[in-house]
């Protein structure tokens, strides 16, 4: 029964976010207040229902419910409980489910957090937002069930949860992700709200800002824990594949970035206001578009759920009326007029537009990349594959052209700036950094060009934030009062500039010095890497809660002194009979260790081992991690509590 | 046993496997161009995977294949040709830079010398804009948003 | 004429649609043969039980199949009767022992009965690399001057060879 209630309640969800979608739309159409007013609880009926349609779904994982047919194919009763519970939404069924989750949550906030929004733009948003739920519940309702029941033959146990699943990296991994994917439907909602409304200007970009950087944030953080995750758990420590799946969750990410600095000059200088609306209309649809690479089976992927043409002409229907809808809006109601505002060719706004330039010339080139093999399919021209070589061979140049203006951005002035202003603090910050990348190498060991180029931009960066520190204290007190004296947008800025930096030091230096060696080692052999020696000291059989495995175990050594045990182990999961490596890695903040064990060779115990030596890492995780904490530390801004609204501005509001 | 692992045509290999190959190489410069080559070449058969991550039985033989013809002393150019000649362009993780493909080695510069140019257009624009009121249409704006 | 510059993401996208759309009906993993037009690639190597040695003019004179198969695959055991049939009809099958043990390949045709003409072995999987195989079971159609016309990758059987196979096999014969 429980599986049946949880479909009952999706149905009551689909109910809810239709009602959603039409009584609020019209009220503002009409001038209804209170149909307008019903916004609010129509989104707390609609997240009531979808919470407990999921819960339902939790519960069958749980109690081992194996004649519901996500059950049986994804879970079994040896599975941990931990991984129950995250085998909802290890699949394609479940999975959907948890994106409305997710959705009906945010649509849920943006109600509860709305007092200070105009009520007929505070009605739109959440109409625009129960209309992708509505959407998102007819499709799950229609083509992907995750009720539907296996009877009458319902299997004894399960297929098991797919092993590379069975893994706290992938119990996170989704729900920080869709977090973010979704989390854009609340620009995209206020972008259309603001089209229909007619009304775009800089307190439409205020309002957006910090749903819009916390969406940011939690992308930042779930595509960081892919990457992560990646990395340790499948044996060949790499970190990014350009898989179109991957790519998938990184195009909303870099037009997202572009929205995020976009939406900053909208509000402060009220420009860019089409961009900005584009923008947010152009990421959310890159969300979209990756719900429907990832599921319709148009692309191939290691990471795509099973496909379906039938799902994917639905979900393209979809962006039909979604994307084709939205843009048709923007063609007809976004401001033909540029407004009357001059700024000069230095100006913030202009080193903005840079941005924003590059971001899209980023997201275009990674759209037209994955989506190449489809194109010349579907012209007849054969099939052809674009891998990581093309994709990291032009998207780190259009970095590099970035980092330049992002060094400079954060102390232009608005409107107009003069560098003679800052001329004398810019060459010092320049000589500085020079001179460490040509001198911090060779603490590396060898002098290498690409690793001295990423370090001085890197480093950039970081002389552009000191140097505003050290205009804005010209002519106060102290250095101190200065910093006391900046907000947390502020801060948010700097954080995310610099864990921007510190990936580009990482993504150079371990491309560039990253040792690795395959060969085989029986027990008691000796291996020199880097300076390091790993011992080989043979392997034994181990049993796991639903695995068996082979653990070996490797000491490794540096100028003789024990540095680390490491113990990789070849899996065998009972259940499916699939094999794993799971390897073992010394971690550390300038370095890691990393050990992965291939085949057993021969009959004397020796095995073919990897071992690599990954300098820095680390770094790039740890960059990732703080721009995602940067962006959440902006919505903290003064700017964005409670304003008290005087009479006359509320009856503007309401015009 | 080996051939019981051999996965046929309709199922695919899993990514959980580490393939570790232990070839020994004549030269270090041959170890270092496989390990470039193996990065760039698709296993046929496999869910987008590069041979040198796939334990599909044809990854196996095209990686052996590519450490004889290293060893056999033919250039990258030659070796990848030869690939192509056998599976097409498919193969290829990393385009030709000749044929359709090169609009892909294209696209992103013409792309950037668009925006660029877009750029310079909105600036431009801007500057054209109505003469401002100078230095007190900051102070005008600001009355005016404090007052209503 | 802003206006009108206001509605290129709109046109993009809808070419971006239809991309999309014609996208559902492909196929991603479908890999055609990259020697559809090409001679069969130049091998030597020897035939099955009696090691007498083969190369590739055995695919001259008349049109044939080139069956890739292997006693360790078991779509091949599945399509087998119907390659049976085939033989017995006059299609003529040369037979590639892919990646296999000499005497259980012997072992399997006892059993299973032979509807080659002659079986090349081919342990290592070399030959199959030359011709682009990347699984068992394949089926190559090839012309009297010893011109690939057309792979099937999977099983013969009905449909198979009333379909795309079968049709290009038959538009060679005289």
């Amino acid at each position: 029964m429980i599986a049946e209630y949880g479909l009952l309640a999706l149905i009551m969800a689909l109910v809810s976010a239709a009602a959603l979608t039409v009584i609020p739309m019209w009220g503002a159409w009409r001038g209804s207040i209170a149909a307008m007013h019903s916004a609010r609880p129509l989104a707390l009926s609609l997240f009531v229902f979808c919470a407990i349609s999921f819960a339902m779904l939790c519960v069958s994982f749980l109690n081992d419910d194996f004649s519901l047919v996500v059950v049986a194919s994804n879970s079994n009763s040896m599975l941990p409980s931990f991984y129950k519970f995250s085998a909802v939404w290890g699949n394609h069924e479940g999975s959907m489910l948890l994106w409305i989750l997710v959705l009906a949550s945010w649509t849920l906030a943006v109600a509860i957090f709305s007092s200070d929004l105009p009520v007929k733009l505070m009605a739109r948003v959440l109409a625009v937002m129960g209309s992708i739920s509505s959407g998102f519940i007819s499709f799950s309702i229609f083509t992907s069930n995750p009720f539907a029941r296996h009877l009458p033959n319902a299997p004894l146990d399960g297929q098991d949860l797919n092993p590379l699943l069975q893994d706290i990296g992938l119990i996170i991994h989704p729900p920080l992700l869709y977090m973010g994917y979704v989390g854009f439907s609340v620009a995209f909602a206020f972008a259309i709200a603001a089209l229909l409304g007619g009304r775009l200007d800089a307190a439409w970009a205020r309002w957006s800002r910090p749903w819009t950087n916390v969406a940011w944030g939690f992308l930042t953080l779930g595509i960081m824990l892919g990457s992560w995750w990646a990395y340790y758990e499948l044996g060949w420590g790499g970190w990014w594949f350009w898989d179109p799946v991957e790519n998938a969750s990184f195009m909303p990410w870099l037009a997202g970035t572009a929205l995020v600095h976009s939406l900053a000059v909208t509000e402060k200088r009220g420009v860019f206001k089409s961009w900005t609306v584009l923008l947010a209309i152009a990421t959310f649809s890159l969300s979209l578009l990756g719900t429907f690479l990832v599921r319709s089976g148009v692309l191939t992927s290691v990471h795509a759920f099973a496909s379906d043409p039938d799902r994917g002409m639905f979900i393209l229907v979809f962006l039909l009326v979604v994307i084709g809808g939205s843009l048709v809006l923007f063609a007809l109601r976004a401001p033909a007029v540029d407004s009357d505002i001059r700024y000069g060719w230095l100006s913030r706004e202009t080193l903005l537009l840079f941005n924003n330039v590059i971001f899209l010339v980023a997201t275009i080139t990674v759209l037209f990349g994955t989506l190449f093999p489809l194109l010349m399919d579907a012209l007849g021209q054969g099939k052809y594959s674009v891998g990581p070589p093309y994709f990291n061979a032009v998207f780190v140049p259009l970095m590099a052209v970035l980092v330049p203006v992002m060094g400079i951005g954060p102390f232009t002035r608005w409107k107009s700036d003069d560098p003679k202003r800052w001329n004398k603090i810019l060459i010092q910050g320049a000589v500085a950094c020079t001179l460490a990348a040509a001198i911090l190498p060779w603490l590396g060991g060898d002098f290498n060009l690409w690793v001295s180029l990423s370090l001085l931009l890197a480093f950039w960066i970081g002389a552009g934030l000191i140097g505003d520190l050290r205009l804005k204290a010209e002519g106060r007190s102290t250095l101190w009062s200065v910093v006391k004296r900046q907000t947390p947008s502020y801060w948010g800025m700097v954080l995310a500039h610099l864990g921007f930096a510190m990936c580009i030091i990482s993504v150079v230096v371990v491309t560039q010095w990253n040792v690795e060696r395959d060969l085989r080692m029986a027990p008691g052999d000796v291996a020199e890497l880097a300076g390091y020696r790993f011992e080989f000291h043979g392997s034994s059989g181990v049993q796991g809660p639903n695995y068996v495995a082979d653990e070996g175990v490797v000491t490794v050594y540096r100028r003789d002194k024990r540095v680390a045990e490491l113990r990789p182990q070849k899996r065998q999961y009972k259940a499916s009979g699939q094999v794993m490596t799971e390897a073992a890695i010394d971690a550390g903040l300038w370095r890691d260790l990393y050990v992965a064990m291939g085949e057993s060779i021969g009959s004397d115990g020796a095995w073919a081992m990897r071992l690599h030596y990954k300098p820095m890492v680390r770094w790039m995780w740890i960059g990732a991690t703080l721009i995602g904490f940067g962006a959440f530390l902006t919505v903290f801004d003064r700017r964005y509590r409670k304003v008290k609204v005087s009479a006359p501005q509320e009856a503007l509001a309401h015009a | 046993m080996k051939y019981l692992l051999m996965i046929c045509l309709a199922l695919c290999s899993s990514t959980s496997y580490a393939v570790i190959e232990t070839y020994e190489f004549s030269a270090p410069e041959l170890e270092a161009r496989y390990q470039t080559l193996v990065e760039e070449l698709r296993c046929p058969k496999c869910q987008n995977q590069t041979i040198a991550d796939s334990n599909a039985p044809i990854s196996e033989d095209l990686r052996r294949r590519l450490y004889q013809e290293l060893e056999a002393g033919l250039s990258d150019d030659e070796i990848v040709a030869g690939m192509v000649l056998r599976y097409g362009e498919f193969v290829r993780y990393k385009p030709a830079r000749t044929g359709v493909t090169l609009w892909l080695w294209w696209a992103p510069w013409v792309l950037l010398l668009g925006g660029l140019l877009l750029w310079l257009g909105v600036v431009l624009r801007s500057r054209k804009a109505r003469v401002s009121l100078g230095d007190k249409q900051d102070q005008i704006e600001k009355l005016l948003k404090d007052n209503t | 004429m802003r206006r009108l510059l206001l509605f290129v993401p709109l046109g993009l996208f809808a070419a971006l649609a239809w991309f999309l759309f014609k996208g559902l009906s492909l196929d991603p993993k479908e890999l055609p043969s990259a020697l559809i037009g090409k001679q069969v690639p130049a091998f030597r190597a020897t035939i099955l039980d009696s090691q007498q040695p083969v190369d590739q003019s055995v695919f001259e004179g008349e049109p044939r199949l080139l069956n890739v198969w292997g006693t360790w695959c078991p779509t091949c055991v599945a399509e087998h009767p119907y390659l049976m049939r085939l033989a017995g009809q006059g299609v003529r099958i040369v037979g590639l022992n892919y990646k296999d043990t000499d005497s259980k390949a012997i072992a399997w045709l006892g059993r299973l009965g032979d509807p080659y003409e002659v079986v090349i072995r081919d342990p290592e999987g070399m030959i199959g690399l030359d011709l682009g195989v990347y699984g068992a079971p394949e089926t190559y159609v090839i012309d009297a001057e010893g011109v690939v016309r057309y792979r099937h990758v999977g099983e013969v059987n009905d449909r198979t060879w009333n379909g795309a196979l079968g049709e290009a096999y038959r538009a060679l014969l005289p």
